[in-house]
């Protein structure tokens, strides 16, 4: 039932007043049904540019990316987005409940079933209480959970973030992370999470991509042989975090030199 | 959360709530009373003592009277003023959205803005006459213009992180123009709103200045022109008064409407 | 329109920009001479743009027409330099003196809205057709537009940045010079570019009612006598009075503004 999301031969060159900018040269990855991947790189190597072309807010200009085997034109009714700038993604002219809501108003549910989906979303992030306070009444971290719970709401099939947790500070970061972590297994979604943190990344994900520097391609795809529970007491001090922090971080410094991927390091399990 | 402000229930909150209500009455009440003692005992024509406009203000302005002359002035108000913002709301998402059509029409619109819409009674009286649609075209085609060009501002300048929201979410056309545009732009809107509401009084008066057989400002000049100062005076009274009340009336559906944007800027204003 | 694509800055956009606004503009005239002679309105009442054109050829060879320019001119400018510099004085000093503000909030939001035109009578009997009818209206209303702003900005001046300034014992005056005065500088320009528009606005009209010598008596004049071309003419000429006098007023206002942020930087930290 939850779909794989497929990036083949992506390219996109940015084109204004004579000046041609690429910013992504051909990535080509999967991200398989259910699955939990982090999209990690050098910053400015075009991951903004990607996700938009995965949400179909953005036209490659050349390659595709198929959802569930279907090519993504415009934004798929299956995907739902959460953005890093919280405070601009909410909108503070609705209340909490209402931010949540408005997309399944356009999926033309009923309302009995609207404020089901949205009683639902809001318990799991922990804000059962806050549907009638404004955005802007929340905290940054409170605020990114809604983000988080009209997503899910949304009921989608793919779940794209981009850094969103990259403007909270770092207690309300472990929670929301931990947060991710246990909806994911909850509710299997496929999730495809970008972050230029690398120890998020390990500890989010079951497999880590790391991206080269703009034009981007995929530098390196490591798989998370990490315990499915975690914790961020215990995970983040285990020797085998450690060496997968350590071959991300190479594979970056790499990236930003410009050159292949490491390949002196055993390759992991 | 950054809660609202608790209510004062510290002790010295009625001293607080007296001292209060006396900072809103003592200037009033002082400037009131300098006026009466500094015309008690004029002579001067023009400057009627305020006693004498007081004592007038009820024969002239009675139930008739204000049926007569005040209702059909704010109905012709209200009216114009109606047909000015939907027209310039409308107007004003259609080429705010659009950045072709907003660089084909800007010159033309910062021109038309620009004309004092006074001068626009004349033209108007060519084609429509003197009659009830005469003012009411006169005070909307004046008012028309700050409510267009902010709409067309505050449509142009929603944020590209909302936009993008709304569209991944699959918000689009009618429904993205009523939960996300509008509601956007709806700070700039009202901005414009309240300049055409005071444009809207003074091309009301002047409306009927020109040609007119009831109304406020016809009303007045009668008065004027038949040296009845007192009455005149009480018509200043009465102007003053509908250009107050319409002011309050404005400030509470904005503050209504608009609750959230003022929420949300002092929230911001608390926390930078 | 495609939102997503970057902004169409740059010089290249600007002069598509200018060259769609050209046309824009040479459509709206051609319209103007196409709807009367095709008979759609009749010419007596809306005279084609080249009958227009003609008649403000003929206005501004008349000796007249610019004695009467010159007069709206005066009335313009004295009645708003009056009221800036009333307004400025006044507003500082309802916002430096204590309690001033609290016990002139109500008289201030009771006098701000009442209409200027209502003082029209007045202004006849007073000033007949004086210069000083024009300016009673003008100071009127444009002095409340500079009061309420001149007060918004010195309610933005930052506490941290005057208390600074009283812990280095800084008087009141140098307090006013170097604190206030400049954070509250922008504020003065935007209440200054309004108080300029609503001015003209009623400069012209009091011309008009009132019969004061100027533009406004100059349209009164061509109404009555059925000169309908050069009524039309004589409006083109309020509108591109107008349209210098906002374009002025917002460039002058664009320097404060970037005046003012490079300085405010180094005042608050």
């Amino acid at each position: 039932m939850h779909a794989s999301l497929v990036v083949s031969g992506l390219r996109k060159v940015y084109e204004g007043s004579g000046r041609r900018v690429e910013a992504v040269r051909d990535l080509t990855f999967t991200v398989d049904a259910g699955e939990l991947v982090c999209l990690v790189g050098p910053s400015g190597c075009g991951k903004t540019t990607l996700l938009k072309c995965m949400a179909g807010l953005l036209a490659p200009t050349s390659g595709e990316v198929l959802l569930g085997g279907r090519r993504v034109s415009g934004p798929p009714p299956g995907m739902a987005f959460v953005f890093q700038e919280y405070g601009r993604s909410l909108f503070p002219w609705m209340r909490v409940g209402e931010n949540v809501e408005l997309p399944l108003r356009q999926k033309k549910l009923g309302r009995a079933r609207r404020g089901e989906l949205v009683a639902d979303a809001l318990e799991s992030v922990g804000l059962a209480d806050a549907a009638g306070a404004y955005p802007w009444q929340l905290s940054g971290g409170m605020q990114q959970r809604v983000a988080i719970a009209r997503a899910l709401a949304y009921e989608p099939e793919v779940l794209l973030m981009d850094e969103p947790f990259a403007a909270v500070d770092a207690q309300t970061r472990a929670d929301l992370e931990d947060l991710v972590r246990r909806l994911w297994r909850e509710r299997g979604i496929t999730v495809l999470f970008v972050t230029h943190d690398i120890d998020e990344a390990v500890y989010l994900g079951e497999r880590v991509l790391v991206l080269s520097a703009s034009p981007t391609v995929v530098q390196e795809q490591l798989k998370v042989d990490l315990p499915a529970e975690r914790d961020q007491l215990h995970t983040r001090v285990s020797p085998r975090f450690a060496e997968l922090r350590t071959r991300v971080y190479e594979q970056i410094q790499a990236a930003k030199r410009g050159e292949p991927a490491v390949e002196d390091v055993p390759p992991p399990r | 959360m950054t809660g609202v402000p608790a209510g004062r229930t510290r002790p010295g909150a009625w001293g607080g709530l007296l001292l209060r209500a006396l900072f809103v009455v003592a200037l009033p009440a002082l400037l009131f009373t300098l006026w009466w003692l500094a015309s008690d005992d004029s002579t001067d024509v023009y400057w009627p003592p305020l006693r004498t406009i007081l004592r007038t203000f009820p024969d002239v302005w009675t139930r008739a009277r204000l049926r007569a002359d005040l209702l059909p002035s704010v109905l012709r108000l209200l009216a114009g003023y109606a047909l000015a913002a939907v027209a310039g709301v409308g107007l004003g998402t259609v080429v705010g959205s659009y950045r072709r059509v907003r660089a084909v029409c800007e010159p033309v619109l910062e021109f038309l803005r620009a004309v004092p819409p006074p001068v626009l009674v004349p033209v108007i009286m060519l084609f429509a006459g003197i009659g009830d649609t005469m003012k009411i075209v006169v005070i909307a085609s004046g008012c028309v213009w700050p409510v267009l060009l902010n709409t067309i501002e505050g449509v142009r300048a929603v944020d590209s992180v909302m936009s993008e929201t709304a569209r991944s979410y699959g918000v689009t056309g009618a429904a993205r123009i009523r939960s996300v545009v509008l509601p956007s732009a709806s700070p700039q809107i009202f901005a414009g709103l309240r300049q055409a509401l005071s444009v809207g009084i003074i091309l009301m008066v002047i409306s009927e200045m020109f040609a007119a057989s009831n109304g406020l400002g016809f009303t007045i000049v009668q008065f004027q022109r038949g040296f009845a100062i007192p009455d005149m005076w009480t018509g200043i009274l009465v102007l003053g008064l509908l250009g107050f009340v319409l002011s309050v009336v404005f400030r509470l559906v904005e503050r209504r409407v608009l609750g959230w944007y003022h929420g949300l800027r002092d929230s911001s204003r608390r926390s930078p | 329109m495609n939102p997503t694509s970057p902004r169409g800055g740059g010089p290249c956009g600007r002069a598509v920009n200018a060259a769609l606004g050209a046309a824009g503009l040479a459509a709206f005239l051609a319209l103007g001479e196409a709807v009367p002679r095709l008979g759609l309105v009749e010419e007596r009442f809306f005279p084609p743009t080249s009958r227009i054109a003609r008649a403000l050829v003929d206005e501004f060879a008349d000796r007249a027409f610019w004695t009467d320019l010159g007069d709206t001119l005066t009335g313009w400018a004295l009645g708003l330099a009056i009221a800036v510099g009333a307004g400025i004085v006044a507003g500082v000093v309802v916002s430096v003196v204590p309690y001033l503000r609290e016990a002139t909030a109500s008289t201030i939001e009771f006098l701000r809205p009442i209409p200027s035109v209502a003082l029209i009578p007045l202004a006849v009997l007073l000033y007949g057709t004086e210069l000083r009818s024009v300016l009673l209206l003008v100071v009127y209303a444009s002095f409340w537009q500079v009061l309420v702003q001149v007060m918004y900005g010195v309610r933005d001046v930052d506490p941290v940045a005057e208390e600074t300034a009283r812990s280095y014992g800084l008087g009141t005056w140098a307090r006013i010079r170097h604190v206030l005065w400049p954070t509250a500088l922008p504020y003065v320009m935007t209440g200054v570019r309004l108080a300029a528009a609503v001015a003209l606005i009623l400069t012209v009209t009091a011309e008009l009612v009132i019969g004061a010598p100027g533009l406004g008596a100059r349209i009164a004049v061509a109404q009555t006598s059925q000169a309908v071309p050069e009524l039309y003419a004589l409006i083109v000429v309020t509108g591109l009075l107008g349209l210098l006098i906002n374009v002025g007023a917002r460039s002058v206002e664009r320097y404060a503004l970037a005046w003012h942020q490079s300085v405010r930087g180094e005042v608050t930290v």
